[in-house]
């Protein structure tokens, strides 16, 4: 990444109590590195105030508390907490080709019933089971954040031959760990929800957690490299995954 | 045992001021929608900042105390009856075991807070006692109370104890003693039906159409039917963008006003997604969200602009008189 890259920010509040460090206007790989080189220096450097982050495809949020941040009504909240995460900016882009990014491997049974619409994505993308799942493990999936339901991954990279539409009729149950793909993206269900994608596999891991340490298995900023598993894989790491 | 659930009202569950740090992983923050109410709940029974209490919604349960409590309810007035006796709202009071505890007719409000000196006795879930209902995880069971369940409590502080000493539990008691002080309504936030509430610009404002920019703050909005802890739908004009616009998903927060491409406003509330991709037309003042979520579906709202700065002094007298409010409180003395 270029030095001056970094530089190309635009910081603006979101009400009295966040400010948003917008990266790019892109979904893209060198935006989101950005993203991350600044996320993971936040975490390692709160400041007075700070709540917490939600980093995002090309931006991150950072949540303070404007009573606290303005050391109890002596400055001004917002001009203090903006003076800190530009200097943060510019310390974190010296720093921003730091750690390589957590690979996160996850490995999926495409196996009959765990992947109920694989033969349909197949049909659709006119190609084979097995070329799914060649195409499907293949990749290297980039974390650009988590949302919609707690350790929900919002994955970039899937091979476009993939691509398929979601079901007409959404399912009204889809089993956590469920491994779909819906139109240009994959995802991974991480509790039990109703939802309308192709699910094509399932991983035995459990995404989410509430009474791990770290609740999601994935963060914003890991790669995922997606493996295949036997049945037999599947029930033994479900075992180790959920046990005791 | 502490607590036992009779009725269970519309929508009883725990909450507190909220789960914060877990966003990042798609984990919402939950908590009260009124935090000013849940606040003062806890100062009035001596209760640390962090405890738990009911959010109770428009019609209220009915409960039975199994132990002599010490406890305080504030918030909206949804008319609170105990063992046939009009409970004062704002001011700790002493139940005896046994004692019923019923609402009726909403008064004012929507939203009202029972705070249980000693607070309950539930597991914190990543760092909240907040009921996670999408999730199905945390405040009791991860679901809103039911018939039959028994809430478990502590039993009162020290610090409760010593605010309303007469709840010790003398035996000759009367089954409901209220304090005889409480705090001055002066301090709290301007509670009214059909309020008008400070918003500052959202970070999207400008893409709107001039006349989406002039209704915004001219015209009133009626709160619909379909709203709830996750956001207020709001009837009344429709707003566009100048131009279309595909927007890359990031943060929203409490009090964000986004409007979805057919064009009728949503208000996030307590329950919001941690992140959203529909434009941002303004955010409401902190200090204002209290009122907000004791507005009832049916009743209008409109917005009024202020500066960023003017929304965080805001939020800094507020903090002030919370601190003076908590003074007070311990001096037992109406401020």
């Amino acid at each position: 990444m270029k030095q001056k890259d970094m530089q190309l920010f635009r910081l603006y509040p979101l009400g009295d109590s966040a400010i948003t460090v917008q990266f790019g206007e892109s979904i893209d790989k060198a935006t989101h590195a950005k993203v991350r080189a600044f996320s993971t220096y936040l975490d390692r450097h709160p400041f007075t105030g700070f709540v917490e982050q939600v980093p995002a495809y090309t931006s991150v949020t950072v949540y303070y508390n404007p009573w606290e941040a303005s050391e109890r009504g002596f400055y001004n909240p917002y001009t203090r907490v903006m003076e800190q995460l530009q200097h943060m900016l510019k310390v974190a882009r010296e720093n921003d080709k730091a750690a390589a990014p957590r690979v996160v491997e996850i490995p999926v049974c495409y196996n009959g019933s765990f992947g109920p619409d694989l033969e349909y994505v197949a049909r659709y993308t006119k190609l084979t089971p097995q070329e799914v799942i060649a195409s499907h493990t293949r990749g290297k999936y980039q974390v650009y954040m988590i949302g919609f339901a707690p350790g929900f991954p919002y994955l970039g990279g899937m091979a476009k031959k993939l691509a398929t539409p979601r079901k007409k009729n959404p399912r009204p149950r889809i089993p956590a760990g469920s491994v779909g793909i819906a139109g240009n993206q994959t995802g991974i269900y991480p509790i039990e929800t109703p939802g309308g994608w192709q699910l094509i596999g399932q991983t035995p891991l459990r995404l989410f957690d509430p009474n791990r340490e770290q609740p999601s298995l994935l963060q914003a900023g890991d790669q995922v490299k997606f493996v295949a598993i036997s049945e037999d894989e599947f029930w033994e790491r479900k075992e180790q995954a959920h046990g005791a | 045992m502490g607590l036992e659930i009779l009725k269970p009202g519309m929508l009883t569950t725990l909450q507190d001021r909220g789960r914060y740090g877990h966003q990042k992983e798609g984990i919402i923050t939950s908590g009260a929608m009124d935090t000013f109410a849940c606040r003062v709940a806890n100062m009035l029974t001596g209760n640390a900042a962090d405890e738990a209490v009911l959010e109770i919604t428009l019609t209220g349960p009915t409960i039975r105390f199994t132990e002599d409590q010490l406890i305080a309810l504030t918030g909206a007035d949804l008319s609170p009856d105990l063992n046939g006796e009009r409970v004062a709202m704002w001011r700790p009071f002493f139940v005896r075991k046994g004692s019923i505890l019923s609402f009726g007719a909403p008064l004012s409000g929507c939203r009202s807070y029972l705070a249980v000196s000693g607070g309950f006795d539930l597991p914190k879930l990543m760092g909240s006692y907040a009921t996670y209902l999408q999730a199905g995880i945390g405040g009791f069971q991860g679901r809103a109370l039911q018939v039959g369940d028994r809430i478990p409590c502590h039993g009162p502080t020290p610090a409760g104890i010593s605010l309303f000493p007469q709840a010790t539990g003398a035996t000759d008691m009367p089954d409901y003693t209220a304090a005889l002080w409480t705090p001055d309504p002066q301090f709290y936030p301007a509670y009214t039906s059909n309020p008008t509430l400070r918003a500052i610009k959202g970070p999207e404002f400008e893409r709107f159409s001039d006349s989406s920019q002039e209704q915004i703050w001219s015209e009133r909005f009626q709160v619909s039917a379909q709203s709830d802890r996750m956001g207020y739908r709001l009837q009344g004009v429709s707003l566009h963008l100048s131009e279309e616009a595909d927007l890359i998903s990031t943060a929203v927060t409490f009090g964000t006003v986004q409007v979805p491409p057919e064009g009728t406003p949503i208000v996030l509330m307590a329950d919001h997604q941690t992140t959203g991709g529909y434009p941002r037309i303004l955010q409401v003042v902190s200090v204002d969200l209290p009122i907000l979520a004791q507005v009832v579906p049916g009743q209008t709202i409109a917005f009024e602009e202020v500066s960023l700065e003017e929304a965080q002094q805001l939020y800094i007298r507020q903090e002030q008189n919370l601190t003076q409010l908590a003074l007070a409180i311990q001096l037992k003395h109406n401020i």
